[in-house]
């Protein structure tokens, strides 16, 4: 499904983030990227999205070669993967609701349909009684059930989350954790970027390790070995 | 591609709503910059009429040997017409006439009512007034005209050589008033655009991080631009509707104060005449660099 062919990343000459990265990630996986901070896990999930260009090599996805897709391309392919993120990245001056309906408006969805699933999706995820709060009015555990219902709403092929438990509390955390297992169960590919050993450990699933912009190790069942 | 205008529009206003700090700063500093405009162009209208009105004061007059007969100096009016396409009025004045006119202005002088009396007969001479369309250098080709043309043995004198230095300045003074008025209204301009970029760049860097954001999940970049073109025309069209106002207020205000000092100008006459200008100027103005910079910021975030 994914797939990075001798990757290179290199910001300025003494920034050398990704080096010589080849792996591929299969449809319906739970992939885990772990490594210390810096080490270039964002990095590569802003590539898999196509937010950064690489300095050299190829990423696929579906195999269409991101390097060469024209922006509507790379636009579709974003359509098509949900994001989870520590900052949780909301739209500050939308509501509940107009967050999570924004991803459906974006891909050209009627408004019969958003005004029948959001709610929908707002429910399941817990925050019903929230639809006209803006962000900032939420906790920092309904931000990031919001944020998964964003990246949930509109039926993506991958889920991306980084880091998506950095921000929250044990009990938060888990919550997270558990509803990223049910997704994959159902189906979805997960890539999981996270420096939590916890986590990782008690996951039992494949761990890409990342160390000086190299894979150093890429095991299925992995543990968070640094 | 309805659904798409009609969210868009929708998002550009709520955001509009959302952050009225910033909306109503960007107002206040695009209605500052439209008003600066209109006022340039209400400086151009002052200097234009009061350019016209002093050269209108200027011409040149060629007065006629004593005993010249009236129909042989209309001759020469009409000669003087066809001869020179830059002509703008001839008039003659009678020997009667100058007398006239001089007793007229001079009726409380009784030392100059005297002087005349013991003249006895009427001294002054028939003449031709000539004004030309607003260039010095034609003042100087009907003297000339007028100097050596068959009929100018019937002219006594033509007074442009004395008044030649004063046409030249007042032209040089007019001419610099323009060329002033051209460069300053430039820089002005210019800064005034510069502020509005800089305050609308501002309320956009704002909103950086929710760029990047509708980048991320997916949005087009017509998606993404869309909402902001749309503020920096609702910006527009606001700060329009407020100059507009404020210039037919001020204008009707200061009227009768610039009446004053420029008999014959209407200041509140000037605005509803070229009413159609103002709105053009300041419409165009206010929608166009609201627009503008508006476009230029968000293709920046959209790039990165």
């Amino acid at each position: 499904m994914i797939k990075f062919n001798n990757v290179t990343k290199i910001y300025s000459q003494s920034t050398v983030v990704l080096q010589d990265i080849s792996f591929e990630i299969k449809e319906g996986e739970f992939v885990s990227v772990v490594g210390k901070s810096g080490v270039g896990k964002t990095t590569l999930t802003r590539l898999i999205l196509g937010l950064e260009a690489p300095t050299s090599g190829e990423i696929y996805f579906k195999g269409e070669n991101l390097n060469t897709a024209d922006p509507a391309k790379i636009q579709e392919i974003r359509r098509k993967i949900g994001c989870i993120y520590q900052d949780y990245k909301l739209l500050p001056k939308k509501t509940v609701y107009e967050n999570v309906a924004y991803i459906m408006q974006v891909e050209g969805k009627e408004n019969e349909e958003i005004d029948r699933e959001v709610p929908k999706v707002l429910e399941i995820i817990g925050l019903g009684g929230k639809i006209n709060n803006f962000p900032d009015q939420l906790s920092g555990g309904e931000k990031q059930r919001l944020a998964i219902a964003r990246a949930l709403v509109n039926n993506p092929e991958i889920i991306i989350a980084d880091e998506p438990t950095g921000n929250l509390d044990p009990y938060n955390t888990y919550e997270v954790i558990s509803l990223l297992q049910k997704i994959n169960k159902a189906g979805k590919t997960i890539i999981l970027a996270t420096h939590d050993r916890e986590i990782i450990n008690k996951l039992g699933k494949r761990v890409v390790t990342l160390e000086n912009g190299k894979i150093i190790r890429d095991e299925q069942a992995g543990k968070f070995i640094i | 591609m309805k659904n798409n205008t009609k969210r868009i529009i929708g998002f550009a206003i709520n955001d509009f709503n959302r952050n009225k700090g910033i909306s109503i700063a960007t107002i206040f500093v695009l209605t500052i910059t439209i008003m600066l405009v209109t006022g340039l162009f209400f400086f151009q209208g002052i200097a234009g009429y009061l350019t016209a009105q002093i050269q209108n004061k200027i011409d040149i007059t060629a007065y006629f040997v004593d005993g010249t007969q009236e129909q042989d100096i209309l001759n020469v009016k009409d000669e003087i017409i066809k001869m020179s396409p830059n002509i703008k009025n001839v008039e003659y004045v009678s020997k009667d006439q100058a007398l006239a006119t001089f007793s007229a202005k001079h009726k409380d002088d009784a030392v100059l009512g005297q002087a005349l009396q013991e003249v006895g007969n009427n001294p002054f001479l028939p003449s031709l007034n000539i004004t030309t369309n607003s260039d010095p250098a034609q003042y100087a080709q009907v003297a000339n005209i007028l100097q050596t043309s068959d009929f100018s043995k019937l002219i006594d004198k033509v007074d442009y050589s004395q008044k030649k230095d004063t046409i030249e300045e007042i032209y040089s003074i007019t001419s610099n008033i323009t060329i002033f008025g051209i460069i300053l209204g430039i820089i002005l301009i210019l800064v005034a655009i510069l502020v509005v970029f800089n305050t609308i760049k501002l309320a956009i860097e704002n909103s950086k991080e929710e760029i990047n954001t509708m980048k991320t999940v997916g949005a087009s970049n017509q998606f993404i631009r869309g909402p902001f073109i749309i503020q920096g025309v609702i910006y527009g069209i606001i700060s329009f509707v407020i100059c507009f106002l404020l210039s037919g207020i001020f204008a009707l205000i200061l009227s009768s104060k610039v009446e004053v000092i420029l008999p014959g100008f209407s200041l509140f006459g000037f605005f509803l005449t070229n009413w159609w200008i103002f709105v053009l100027i300041q419409l165009g103005f206010g929608i166009g660099v609201g627009v503008i910079s508006a476009l230029i910021v968000v293709k920046k975030h959209l790039e990165i």
